[in-house]
Order: C-alpha cells, then sequence, then structure tokens
C-alpha cells in the first residue's frame, strides 16, 4: 500500500514541473488571462493555449474536432474589443464556435457555468470588462469546481481588470509584443506574439514568455535580443549574387 | 380600381389589408368543422369546401333536410355560404356556384340536361381557357353535350370531340383541359380530393380541486404535466420544439409561458427546469385553479435507447440542453453562431444564426485576406496626426492614446457594393498596422481625397488582430 502511495507522489511530482512550457500534458481547468481592452492578444493568447490544449489532450482524436467551442462576452466587453469575426478565427474553430452576448456580468457568468456543465464543448472562452461586482472569490471558485467537475476547460479573459481574489489555477497577464518580420514582406506585421506573464499558478513557478501560436501549437520564441544574437544576418540574400554565388559569400 | 381612386369616389371607405395566410388558415378550420356533415371534407382555395356525404344524408332525414343544416350552422357562425349536393365534386362545384340556391343533383338525374344552363366557367377552368372557349362560340355547358358521346349520332360527336382534343392536346393539368373537366364532372374520369385531416396538438392539462397559491405546488403540478406531455410526445414518436403554459387563475385571467427549445426534445426534467425560470414572476392572486401545458410545435423524434451508461447520463448537459437553458435566461437572440456570409464589406460578410440550424455553404475564403480576430461593432474614428506620402498614418490617436505606426500591409481596396449602397458610398483602403509596441490593428481611410464624393477622407480603426 505504502509502496503505491509512494509511486503516485513520485509519479505526480514528475509530472509537476515547475517551470511552465507549451504543450504539457495537465492544463489547468481554469485560467485567467489579464490584459488590455485596446487590444485582442488576451483573446488570442486563449485561443492559442485552448489549441495548445485541444491538440495535446486528444492526439488525432477525429471526434474531438467536432465538438464547439463557447465563446461568451458581456456588454462591456464587446463595446472594448468588438465580437469574434469568422474569417479570422483559426480554420479549425471556424464553423465550431458558439457566441453567447451576455447583457450584464451576472448573464456572462451563468452562460459559462451552464457551457462548463455542458458535456458537448471542447472548451469554454469568457471575456469579461473590468471588476464587476458579481464576480467574487466565490463565483471564480465555483467556476473551478464545475470546470474540474465536468472536464471542460475554462480560460477567462478580464479585459481592462486588476487581478483580484480568484481561485484559477494559472493567472496570466498578457500583452501585445512585436512580431518577427514576415519572410517575404519585412515590413509588414507578422505573426501574432504575446508577452505572456505568468504571475500565479499553482504548480508552476512565475514567469515570463514570448508565445505564438502555429498551427495550434503554442511556439516559445526566444527574446528578440536573443535571436538577434542566434541568428547571423546576412542582410539581403539577392543582391549580393549579381557578382558572386551565394556559395563563395557564405565561403568567404 | 386603385384604392386611391376608390376612396376619391367615396371617402367612408373602410380598408382591410388582404390576409390570404390567414384566411387559408380559416379555411383549413372550416374544413375540419365541416366534417359533422360526412367523414371527408377537402379545401377548394380560396373559399370552397367540399365534404363527401356520402351515406350520410339519412343521419339528417334527407338531403334537403342536410343543405336546410349546412345554411342554419354557416348563418348562425355569420358566414354567407351557397351549398349544393351532387354526385360528383365538379357537379356539386358548378350547382354551388352558378346554379340555384341548395341545388341538389339526384344520382339518376342526367347532368348534362340539368347542368346544361350553365355557363362553361363552372366547369373549374382558367381564365385562359375560359377566353378561348369564348372565341370559339362554346358559352354554356350545352354547347360542350355535343362532345359528350352521349346522343343520337356517336360518329359525329366523337369527331367533334376529336377536334377539342387535339385543340387543347397540350394540356394536361385538369383546369386547364375542358375535356378532363367535363369528363370528371359526368363521373367518367376519377378525381382524387385531398382530404383534411386534424392532427391534435399535444396537450396535457390539470384542473386542481383547490387553487394554489405557492410556488413548490405550481412546480409539482408542472412537472407532472411535463411527465404527461412526455407521455404523450413519445406515444406519437415526437419530440416538443415549442411549449406553451396557460395558467388560468381564479378571477379569470389567463397567465401564458411560451418556451422555445433548440432540438426536439422528449425530456421531463428538462422541460420542467425551464418552465422553473420562467415562473418566478407569476402572481397568484386569488389562486391558480388550472394549468394547461401545450406543444405548438413538435417535430419527429425517434424513440432511442436511454443511456446504459449512468455515469454518462449524469455527466453534464447535451448541447441542445444547454441552449435552451441559455435561452430561456439570456434570450434567444443572445446565443448565436457566426457564419460567413456573400459580400467583401466586412461587416456584412459576417452573420449570425440560431446555434443548431445547419451552416449554408460558402465559398472558401482567400487566404491572402488575413482578417482580425474581432471586429468591432462600429468602426471608430481615429485622428491622424500625420500620414506618410504613401497614404498610410504614421501617428494616431485612437481612445486617447497616441499610437505609432511601425509595420504597414497594404492597402486592401474594398469598393462599396453599388447594387446595394448610394451612388456616394466611398470605398475603402484597408491597412494591417502594428505599433511600436506590437499592438496588430486594422485601420481603414473611407474614400480617396478627390473623388468627388466629399471632403478629405477619414479614417476608422475597425478591427483587432490577436
Amino acid at each position: 500500500m505504502s509502496s503505491h502511495l509512494s509511486f503516485a507522489r513520485a509519479l505526480s511530482r514528475a509530472r509537476h514541473e515547475s517551470r511552465w512550457r507549451p504543450g504539457l500534458a495537465d492544463q489547468p481547468f481554469h485560467s485567467e488571462i489579464f490584459a488590455s481592452g485596446d487590444e485582442a492578444s488576451a483573446a488570442g493568447l486563449a485561443l492559442a493555449l485552448a489549441r495548445d490544449a485541444l491538440t495535446s489532450q486528444g492526439e488525432g482524436g477525429a471526434e474531438e474536432d467536432a465538438r464547439h467551442v463557447l465563446w461568451v462576452q458581456d456588454r462591456k466587453a464587446m463595446q472594448l474589443g468588438g465580437r469574434p469575426c469568422v474569417q479570422g478565427l483559426p480554420p479549425d474553430l471556424r464553423h465550431r464556435l458558439i457566441h453567447v452576448a451576455a447583457a450584464t456580468p451576472e448573464d456572462a457568468l451563468f452562460a459559462l457555468e451552464e457551457g462548463l456543465k455542458c458535456r458537448d464543448f471542447a472548451c469554454v472562452i469568457g471575456e469579461i470588462a473590468g471588476n464587476p461586482r458579481a464576480l467574487t472569490f466565490t463565483t471564480s471558485r465555483r467556476l473551478s469546481l464545475t470546470a474540474e467537475r465536468h472536464g471542460v476547460r475554462l480560460w477567462l479573459v478580464r479585459l481592462d481588470a486588476a487581478p483580484d481574489l480568484s481561485s484559477a489555477r494559472m493567472r496570466w497577464q498578457a500583452r501585445a509584443a512585436p512580431s518577427p518580420p514576415p519572410r517575404w514582406n519585412p515590413t509588414a506585421p507578422g505573426t501574432a506574439t504575446w508577452h505572456a506573464e505568468l504571475f500565479r499558478a499553482r504548480r508552476h513557478a512565475p514567469g515570463e514568455w514570448m508565445l505564438s501560436d502555429e498551427n495550434g501549437h503554442l511556439h516559445l520564441r526566444p527574446e528578440p535580443d536573443k535571436r538577434a544574437a542566434a541568428a547571423p544576418d546576412f542582410g539581403d540574400l539577392v543582391r549580393p549574387t549579381v557578382g558572386r554565388s551565394l556559395a563563395a559569400r557564405a565561403r568567404a | 380600381m386603385l384604392l386611391a381612386d376608390a376612396r376619391a369616389l367615396c371617402p367612408q371607405l373602410a380598408a382591410v389589408p388582404a390576409d390570404p395566410a390567414g384566411d387559408l388558415a380559416l379555411l383549413e378550420k372550416l374544413a375540419l368543422w365541416a366534417q359533422r356533415w360526412g367523414p371527408w371534407s377537402a379545401l377548394d382555395p380560396p373559399d370552397g369546401l367540399l365534404v363527401d356525404t356520402t351515406g350520410a344524408a339519412h343521419l339528417w332525414g334527407g338531403e334537403e333536410r342536410l343543405l336546410a343544416d349546412v345554411a342554419a350552422a354557416c348563418a348562425a357562425r355569420g358566414l354567407t355560404a351557397r351549398a349544393a349536393l351532387a354526385p360528383t365534386a365538379g357537379a356539386a362545384w358548378a350547382l354551388a356556384h352558378f346554379g340555384p340556391p341548395a341545388a341538389i343533383l339526384g344520382p339518376g338525374d342526367d347532368p348534362l340536361r340539368l347542368l346544361g344552363g350553365l355557363p362553361v366557367a363552372a366547369l373549374r377552368l382558367d381564365d385562359d381557357v375560359l377566353a378561348v372557349l369564348r372565341r370559339l362560340g362554346v358559352k354554356r355547358l350545352s354547347d360542350l353535350a355535343g362532345v359528350s358521346g352521349e346522343g343520337d349520332y356517336p360518329a359525329a360527336q366523337a369527331a367533334a370531340r376529336d377536334a377539342l382534343a387535339r385543340r387543347f392536346r397540350n394540356r394536361r393539368s385538369p383546369a386547364a383541359n375542358p375535356l378532363i373537366r367535363l369528363d370528371q364532372l359526368l363521373s367518367r374520369v376519377p378525381e382524387p380530393l385531398l382530404p383534411v385531416i386534424a392532427r391534435p396538438m399535444p396537450m396535457a392539462q390539470r384542473r386542481l380541486i383547490e387553487p394554489i397559491r405557492h410556488r413548490d405546488l405550481l412546480d409539482r403540478v408542472v412537472s407532472d404535466l411535463a411527465l404527461d406531455m412526455v407521455r404523450t410526445l413519445e406515444a406519437r414518436g415526437e419530440g416538443a420544439r415549442r411549449l406553451e403554459l396557460g395558467l388560468w387563475r381564479v378571477d379569470g385571467e389567463v397567465l401564458l409561458r411560451r418556451i422555445e427549445l433548440a432540438a426536439a426534445t422528449r425530456e421531463a426534467s428538462h422541460i420542467t427546469r425551464l418552465f422553473a425560470a420562467r415562473l418566478d414572476d407569476v402572481a397568484a392572486g386569488f389562486g391558480i385553479e388550472a394549468v394547461q401545458l401545450r406543444a405548438s410545435w413538435s417535430e419527429p423524434l425517434s424513440l432511442s435507447q436511454a443511456d446504459l451508461d449512468a455515469a454518462a447520463e449524469q455527466h453534464g448537459t447535451g448541447l441542445a440542453a444547454c441552449i435552451d437553458r441559455l435561452s430561456v435566461r439570456l434570450g434567444p437572440k443572445a446565443i448565436t453562431r457566426p457564419v460567413a456570409r456573400a459580400s467583401h464589406i466586412p461587416e456584412r460578410a459576417q452573420g449570425w444564426q440560431a446555434p443548431l440550424e445547419p451552416v449554408p455553404p460558402s465559398q472558401g475564403l482567400l487566404a491572402f485576406h488575413t482578417r482580425p480576430l474581432k471586429l468591432l461593432d462600429r468602426a471608430e474614428r481615429i485622428a491622424v496626426l500625420y500620414a506618410s506620402p504613401d497614404g498610410y498614418p504614421q501617428r494616431f490617436r485612437w481612445r486617447g492614446k497616441l499610437r505609432e505606426v511601425v509595420r504597414v500591409e497594404g492597402p486592401e481596396r474594398i469598393a462599396p457594393e453599388w447594387w446595394r449602397e448610394r451612388s456616394t458610398a466611398r470605398l475603402r483602403d484597408y491597412y494591417r498596422i502594428e505599433d511600436a509596441t506590437g499592438r496588430r490593428y486594422w485601420i481603414y481611410r473611407q474614400g480617396i481625397a478627390g473623388d468627388g464624393r466629399g471632403g478629405v477622407p477619414d479614417w476608422f480603426l475597425h478591427g483587432l488582430y490577436a
């Protein structure tokens, strides 16, 4: 008996890595992401985390893809950041998004809880602006317990909110970061990159990351200065090949 | 005559808008009511009813008494009716529309001789066919008697009938071919009628001995009614889409609560729960003495095996049940799903529809049209402080904050939809921009300078990229 217990403990300790990294198997069921209302980076990060959790959780499950995703917004969040645009969503979510436009934060919390109780949702994403009176520690604890009981993950986006008391298992502070220049048009905005700071987590140490979403997987970007040091800058590769070949230039 | 002309002639004229759908619904109700005189009845839109009274006339003491009963019953309900009785539906129609009042054609009578004086319009023909017959000189049914095939000169009649058949050889529909109509009137060709069949609404009701004034008793009654309703629906192999709960109070007031369901359901606990959310504002007054539950819209729902796995039953709700619960509290418009629509204007390229309706097929998106993750409900105007010579803003102010544009892609020009908008609508040049802190926006300039559709073009911020 005791050997079983110690084995389980060792296993759990091995699973609880102190440093968070993308693609971990045990994702928490209730996370909060704080961001400014002037940018959509919190919603983008929530979607990226959700897709990362879904892909790492169900490896190649075809029936996983048919489930819907619930996106709840209260009226203030819709005024601040607008509604989701079907053409701008990731392609695998375009046809399975159900949107709830709640008038008040109370209605939004009700919709979140009902969505967590539903077994047909892949995950639930909520957007609530500010620090409404309805969103207390008790409410967030209700959400955590419901999510853990029914096994549906919740990412709650808090726009323009102060990080007050909450029982969310992981709490992030997100903001947009300058994107890497695209390959073919360096003057254009690149793939979305976020600066994410994990400031409160039950199982992981706090830390900061530069994250981006690549085909449903979270991608860890090195800090810009490190990347500049790691990748030598060849400059524009087209012009020097006029006189000498590229191979000769690389040798030189 | 136009309504304006008629009003000029008679200013006291009362105008009532036509309601063809309502008329048809009334006619359907009347057809069901008319089954008191015979087992089958059929509609004859817009204003007629056909009742099959075969073998039923003796119940009224004869055919004359039957027609008298029809006239009395219609008059008692304020309806003006002309009734006639004949062996075939065609003959009865002709007599009711063009014959004497309460005409009866017996089974032994010669229909051509008795109906010969009626106009050819009594054959239920279309207007253009009537015009053709009028030009041919055929005005009365007796003119067509020569082609009926019953007479002294069968050869000549067959030739005349042949000539008429060749004239209408392309007309297959009975209403366009006088020969078919004539044969139907003479019962040589069968004329099937589409009978109206009553379909009672699934209903459950409770009359209470003591009027109830408390909520828990009302909940008990509603859950009993839901169980009854589920049993009724199960027997019919249907599920409810819309349910109406009527509460009769002692003082005669009727309270009505209605819920609509996202998918056909036959689950008593779900129905009870949805109504419980709608019964909070019921004022019982001196008590509620009768409660009725009706399913005014039901859809076929096959019987299915209940979940064998007990855990699956207890664990969470289904999608349709979840949507029902949300729409009962938040309203039916709050739960939607975004679908692509055929338009280039961004706010029109997306529509919202009910979550469980099938998604209409749409054209695939172009991969280089990068759209923002979130679109503002209304594009917000931005103040451009300094625009580069290329045309896009270098520095702008939005929501009170100054932003420096670092990277730009664009423009993507979206022209106004001329078939939908006024000719003065301006085009839009969309730019994807990223500011110094990495925030990505979708902005556009409405119009270009010198397009002759307004002054200096304005700048708007329309969407937020992830």
